[in-house]
């Protein structure tokens, strides 16, 4: 029967083997050479954008790359869907932005800040999800 | 209770308790709001709630793991805590920093990821108030009398806790790098080193419960902890499938979150057998079912429910969607909320002098709350698999989806309604038993 000590060596040695190997294919999936997301892209336009995001929290109601909240669109591929009028609309809005009947909250960006935030968009559009953006996009019907 | 110094765990169950209502509140809002009511928008609009839902859960939860672990570890350490004075000052700044970023997310005040909301200003103080807490339980398991593995894996679970935190503060320009770390912290956290600390807790309360022998139950423990890293490490690539990295990760994270079910499965294995082998029939029944709930739940919402979206084939369809929030409520439940009111079920009696083992409504509140979770379990499953259906496979617009499930939110809101009936009975139970007292030092019991 095991012992208490093989089961904690068990414990110990697991730990260390996949925790060394989780850390070498994090290194690995960071490196340029497997880059999907264009990394030379982020301009500063972008990292304007993503910072408006965050501060704002969209992701509370949205999802982004498939994480955040499911009460309103997911925003992955939403420059292809809606075209960038649209979104500078929906973004520059000074009541709850809501065709559908679901509020957005009215930010009443500028017109600077809508464009950074569809700048972000615009980056986020271009990185390669393996094969996820096919599903998430209505114009997927295209795709598949 | 055979220290003093453990009574201050009452005060950081009571402050859980309170959190946890608050909690629920804000799940209502959003409930309501899916369900077409968004009245409140204009003062609490849907990103606030659920940032204020998210959070809420997280601090009580851990509130609730440090008061079990000011119980547990005199205990097992057989000596009192080091400083009592420091911990309510732990506990005080504990609630503060809480209710801080709670009433920021208020006004737009917040870093905008998922369950890592509060603004980096806060986050220093949170490290410091973990680092005092870390502090006053490793000084007192090393100057304690006996070093447990119960007390060493709870202590270890604390630790990585704590230490994983501070991926979630790196600063990144990269939405993608932005998620990849802040999975860091939100998986391993949930499937890894959080299911130490309810492998701890746990195993404290079967050795106390069952009456059987700690050698025995102890070994179970690692192997336990042993499958969850074994697994769970690797497993954190689910997280990557879609999110912009390699294409790596759909064989690796595939392989490996696959197997996650089998810690949660030994767990529930574990708890079952311990009690059917026991021995001493502990009379505190509320405390016996909750933990057997916690261990039982545990593998359904985090086992078989995680499993149903985990491979990458299912998880193409499913990412981001209210099948998500399904799996995530049952989870959340069974491993670390039925954990955290087990505890507290085994421990106010022996804290208060009053022992209300085996009341109706302890009873009641223990079987409402489930059914209800269980409801909502499923309200949510029916919704994100229709919508799975109706906007991935169909290609309909999402806001006509959602349309299409709003009915599902009404079921979700009288099943919700069942569930909180039964945690205000739990609370009316807490109540009951009055303040913890000196005079319910007991040395000659073993509890
Ligand atoms: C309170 C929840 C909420 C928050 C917060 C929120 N949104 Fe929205 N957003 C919505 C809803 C709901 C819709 C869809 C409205 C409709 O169609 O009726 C929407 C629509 C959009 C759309 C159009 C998408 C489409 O497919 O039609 C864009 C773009 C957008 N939001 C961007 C943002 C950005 C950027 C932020 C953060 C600055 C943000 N949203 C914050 C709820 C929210
Ligand atoms: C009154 C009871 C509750 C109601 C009505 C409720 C409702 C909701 C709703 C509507 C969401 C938002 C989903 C979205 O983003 O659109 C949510 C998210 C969430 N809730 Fe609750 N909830 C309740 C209780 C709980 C409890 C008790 C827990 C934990 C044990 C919990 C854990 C979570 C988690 C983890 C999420 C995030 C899910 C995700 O984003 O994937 N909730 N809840
Ligand atoms: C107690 C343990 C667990 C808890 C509390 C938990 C909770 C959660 C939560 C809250 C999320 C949403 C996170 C976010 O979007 O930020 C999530 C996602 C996920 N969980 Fe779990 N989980 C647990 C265990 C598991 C297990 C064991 C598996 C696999 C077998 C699993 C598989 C998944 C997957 C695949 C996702 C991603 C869903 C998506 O793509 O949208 N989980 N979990
Ligand atoms: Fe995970």
């Amino acid at each position: 029967m095991l012992s208490k000590k093989q089961a904690r060596a068990f414990f110990l040695g697991g730990t260390l083997v996949t925790f060394l190997i989780f850390i070498g294919l994090t290194i690995f999936s960071l490196s340029k050479d497997v880059d999907q997301t264009n990394h030379e892209n982020i301009t500063e336009a972008v990292v304007r954008g993503k910072n408006l995001w965050d501060s704002n929290n969209c992701m509370g109601c949205h999802t982004i790359l498939g994480e955040g909240g499911y009460y309103a669109p997911e925003l992955t591929k939403v420059i292809d869907r809606r075209g960038k009028g649209y979104i500078k609309a929906v973004l520059m809005s000074p009541v709850a932005w809501e065709p559908n009947g679901r509020k957005m909250v009215a930010y009443g960006f500028s017109e600077e800040e809508a464009l950074d935030i569809i700048e972000f968009f615009d980056w986020i559009d271009d990185i390669d999800l393996n094969g996820f953006d096919t599903v998430v996009s209505p114009l997927a019907k295209d795709n598949n | 209770m055979k220290y003093k110094s453990q009574k201050v765990a009452y005060w950081f169950f009571a402050l859980s308790m309170l959190l946890f209502v608050l909690q629920l509140v804000y799940g209502f809002i959003m409930g309501f709001a899916h369900a077409g009511f968004d009245g409140l928008h204009d003062i609490i609009p849907f990103n606030t709630a659920k940032a204020v839902h998210l959070n809420l859960l997280v601090v009580w939860l851990l509130s609730g793991f440090m008061g079990a672990a000011y119980y547990i570890i005199p205990e097992e350490a057989q000596r009192e805590l080091v400083s009592v004075k420091l911990a309510y000052v732990q506990l005080i700044s504990l609630a503060l920093v809480g209710v801080a970023a709670i009433i920021g997310f208020h006004f737009n005040i917040w870093e905008g990821r998922k369950f890592l909301e509060i603004p980096r200003g806060l986050d220093y103080l949170v490290v410091i108030n973990v680092l005092l807490f870390l502090g006053i339980i490793l000084t007192t398991l090393f100057k304690g009398k006996r070093r447990t593995t119960t007390a060493l894996v709870l202590t270890m679970g604390l630790f990585f806790a704590a230490l994983l935190y501070l991926p979630g503060m790196l600063p990144f320009d990269s939405q993608v790098t932005d998620s990849f770390f802040r999975w860091w912290v939100v998986h391993l956290w949930v499937e890894g080193v959080w299911e130490l600390i309810m492998g701890g807790i746990l195993s404290f309360l079967l050795i106390k419960l069952t009456g059987v022998d700690r050698e025995v139950i102890e070994k179970w423990l690692y192997v336990i902890v042993g499958l969850t890293f074994l697994s769970g490490v690797l497993g954190t690539g689910h997280h990557y499938y879609y999110i912009g990295v390699n294409k790596i990760w759909l064989i690796v994270g595939g392989i490996f979150s696959a197997l996650e079910p089998l810690a949660f499965l030994a767990m529930a294995l574990f708890a079952v057998n311990m009690y059917r082998k026991g021995e001493k029939k502990h009379p505190n029944k509320l405390a016996l079912y909750w933990t057997l709930g916690a261990a039982i739940v545990s593998f359904v919402g985090a086992g078989l429910l995680g499993f149903a979206h985990t491979l990458p084939q299912t998880n193409l369809y499913t990412h981001g969607t209210l099948v998500t929030a399904m799996h995530g409520h049952l989870a959340f439940w069974g491993a670390y909320a039925m954990i955290v009111l087990a505890i507290i079920s085994y421990s106010l009696p022996n804290m208060t002098g009053r022992k209300l083992y085996d009341s109706s409504r302890g009873r009641m509140a223990f079987w409402f709350s489930n059914i209800g979770m269980i409801g909502m379990t499923v309200a949510f499953g029916v919704a994100g698999v229709v919508q799975v259906y109706l906007e991935r496979k169909m290609k309909m617009e999402f806001m006509e989806v959602q349309k299409e499930i709003e009915v599902h939110f009404y079921v979700l809101i009288l099943c919700a309604t069942l569930f909180v009936t039964g945690i205000i009975l739990y609370i009316i139970d807490f109540y009951k038993h009055g303040r913890p007292t000196d005079e319910a030092i007991d040395l000659t019991s073993t509890d």
